[in-house]
């Protein structure tokens, strides 16, 4: 048994638990340092995923290709940037204990799991893995009514979603004989497909479809993103949507390949009603966080629509996609943790009044991630957009097409609204200065949407080399 | 005598799964009570996978139970959890009280 193939994940569990014995011992407040040795776990497992050889391992269970590699590296970065954002916010809030840290560890890799699953059991755990971390964290300012909610809505509606996800699981065991994706795979592509077959497959997309926040299963997003805590939101909004959309990608292309005339309708369904949802819903959000989530549901939309497509011109549009919206979105995110007045955490668009006054450089940054965000060139977000636009016409799916054009201008509006606000209402009060970590975040994102033009090759072909890994 | 066969398991479990469903969305009263439809789906679940496997002469849906009613234990402990809290904060678990968020 080749076990060694996991050591990535192996390495960040045994760390994960080393960590938490760590913080636990000292009697005093360990919250920096545990964080820092999370990030340092991290950052140690994305070298050893760079380093990853290719194969399968655990009977099957577990698989690492290119595809694994390019989504956990992406992974790691969000989660590490994600606690960047968190370290200062927390103190100030009094969110300071370690196990904020332990947790995001155990949830990323409860992702990398997500990611390198080869079998509905493992895909299973990961998500588990992932999904209890998270109702956790999202209830952590566990003395704030509102962040209390969020974790039970969150909890009831991420447990209604793993039962949905369960139980086609066991349908397609029981009516394919097995839960490898290989066998799977096999057996989906010789033979008559039965009823059971594709009420499974329905079943597991609803709950990948909850996970991913993508339009009927939404429903969670607002209420969770509004009420759990700021860097809590920035790690939602990252990581766990690469994590689920590469888990789904997964699924489709590789054992649901050959049924795809049957899931690409669902999903055809899913980007349009996401993308429509994402731009009109957002339009009268006051709340930044609210209108964060809308926009991620449409970002959503936007991913789908290439994975509608099934081909390796529109798998590789989701994987820029994604990668791209990571960018911009812990950006976005550093610029709303760093919203504070009086050491008062702010949440309202209308906070952000005359920014560009009261801190031109912030004000800058965040102009250019909404600007990436409408999809204005020469942003990222417009080479993002134009890349799974490209592979729906490709293959003519214009409806879809024109959906994505007609939500993209309908959602630059309130994207316009944030700099029209910063820039030319009535200055407020200034913010309080800003920590160093949070502006690190906010530049080094910032000078990736903003250049991502000038160098696009490497991330094009590695998104390439990914999904050549995903069709092989 | 009849027997009892592969689909008399599988329709227990379709109407476990549906109960189940149905006490998440139907339910006006208590927080609880969605905890207890959770648990439900998930054995209904557990039914499925346990009967298909005895079908299919594999072992493989008996292991998948097993590692179902580990995760079931973490989740019903992690979900009375954030029940407490949430109750501390607000002083009741009412369905209907759960609307402070709104947009």
């Amino acid at each position: 048994m080749n076990w060694t193939l996991a050591l990535p994940e192996i390495v960040l569990g045994v760390s994960g638990l080393l960590i938490l014995a760590g913080g636990v011992i000292p009697k005093k407040d360990t919250f920096f340092p545990v964080s820092m040795a999370v990030i340092g776990a991290l950052v140690l497992t994305a070298a050893l995923v760079l380093g990853q050889g290719e194969g399968t391992a655990f009977m099957g269970q577990y698989v690492s290709d290119g595809f694994s590699r390019f989504a956990k590296v992406l992974i790691l970065l969000g989660a590490a940037l994600a606690l960047v954002l968190a370290l200062d916010f927390n103190t100030k809030a009094g969110l300071d204990r370690f196990e904020y840290a332990v947790l995001m560890l155990f949830a990323a890799q409860g992702m990398l799991v997500m990611v390198s699953a080869n079998d509905l059991m493992s895909l299973y755990i990961g998500l588990e893995l992932l999904s209890l971390s998270l109702y956790v964290i999202a209830a952590f300012d566990r003395d704030n009514p509102r962040s209390a909610e969020a974790g039970l809505k969150y909890f009831v509606l991420g447990a209604l979603a793993s039962g949905l996800l369960l139980y086609g699981s066991s349908l397609v065991y029981g009516f394919a004989g097995t839960t490898n994706f290989d066998r799977l795979a096999d057996a989906l592509s010789s033979g008559q497909v039965g009823m059971g077959l594709i009420i499974g497959l329905v079943f597991v997309l609803a709950g990948l479809c909850f996970k991913i926040s993508a339009v009927p299963f939404h429903m969670w997003t607002p209420d969770v993103y509004e009420g759990a805590p700021t860097p809590v939101t920035a790690f939602f909004a990252t990581a766990p949507k690469i994590a689920a959309i590469a888990l789904l990608m997964r699924v489709l292309a590789g054992p649901f390949g050959d049924l795809s005339a049957q899931w690409q309708q669902v999903i055809w369904f899913a980007a349009a009603g996401s993308m429509l949802l994402g731009a009109f819903a957002a339009l009268t959000q006051k709340n930044i966080k609210r209108l964060m989530a809308y926009s991620s549901i449409g970002h959503v939309g936007y991913a789908l629509m290439g994975l509608a497509v099934a081909t390796d011109g529109g798998f590789r549009g989701v994987l820029v996609y994604m990668a791209i919206y990571l960018v911009m979105n812990l950006g976005t995110f550093a610029v709303l943790v760093a919203m504070r007045r009086n050491g008062k955490s702010l949440e309202q668009v209308d906070d952000l009044a005359g920014l560009g006054r009261t801190d031109p450089q912030m004000a800058l940054w965040m102009a250019i991630f909404m600007f990436s965000m409408a999809g204005v060139p020469p942003m990222a977000g417009f080479f993002g957009k134009l890349y799974v636009f490209l592979a729906a016409v490709q293959e003519g799916f214009w409806v879809l097409a024109l959906i994505g054009v007609f939500t993209s201008v309908v959602g630059s509006y309130y994207y316009l609204r944030i700099i029209k606000v910063m820039y030319f209402d009535a200055a407020a009060e200034p913010m309080d200065p800003r920590p160093a970590g949070v502006t690190v975040v906010m530049a080094g994102t910032g000078l990736l949407t903003l250049l991502f033009f000038l160098f696009p090759a490497p991330i094009i072909a590695a998104a390439q080399a990914a999904i050549a890994a995903l069709a092989g | 005598m009849m027997a009892v066969g592969l689909a008399h398991y599988l329709t227990v479990g379709a109407i476990l799964f549906v109960l189940g469903i149905l006490g998440i969305f139907l339910n006006r009263k208590n927080i609880i009570v969605i905890l207890m439809s959770v648990e439900l789906i998930l054995l209904s679940v557990n039914l499925n996978l346990v009967a298909f496997s005895a079908q299919l002469n594999d072992l493989t849906g008996q292991i998948f139970a097993m590692l179902i009613l580990t995760v079931a234990a973490a989740e019903a402990a992690i979900g009375l959890a954030i029940l407490v809290i949430y109750f501390r904060n607000r002083g009741t678990i009412e369905v209907e009280d759960v609307s402070t968020l709104k947009g």
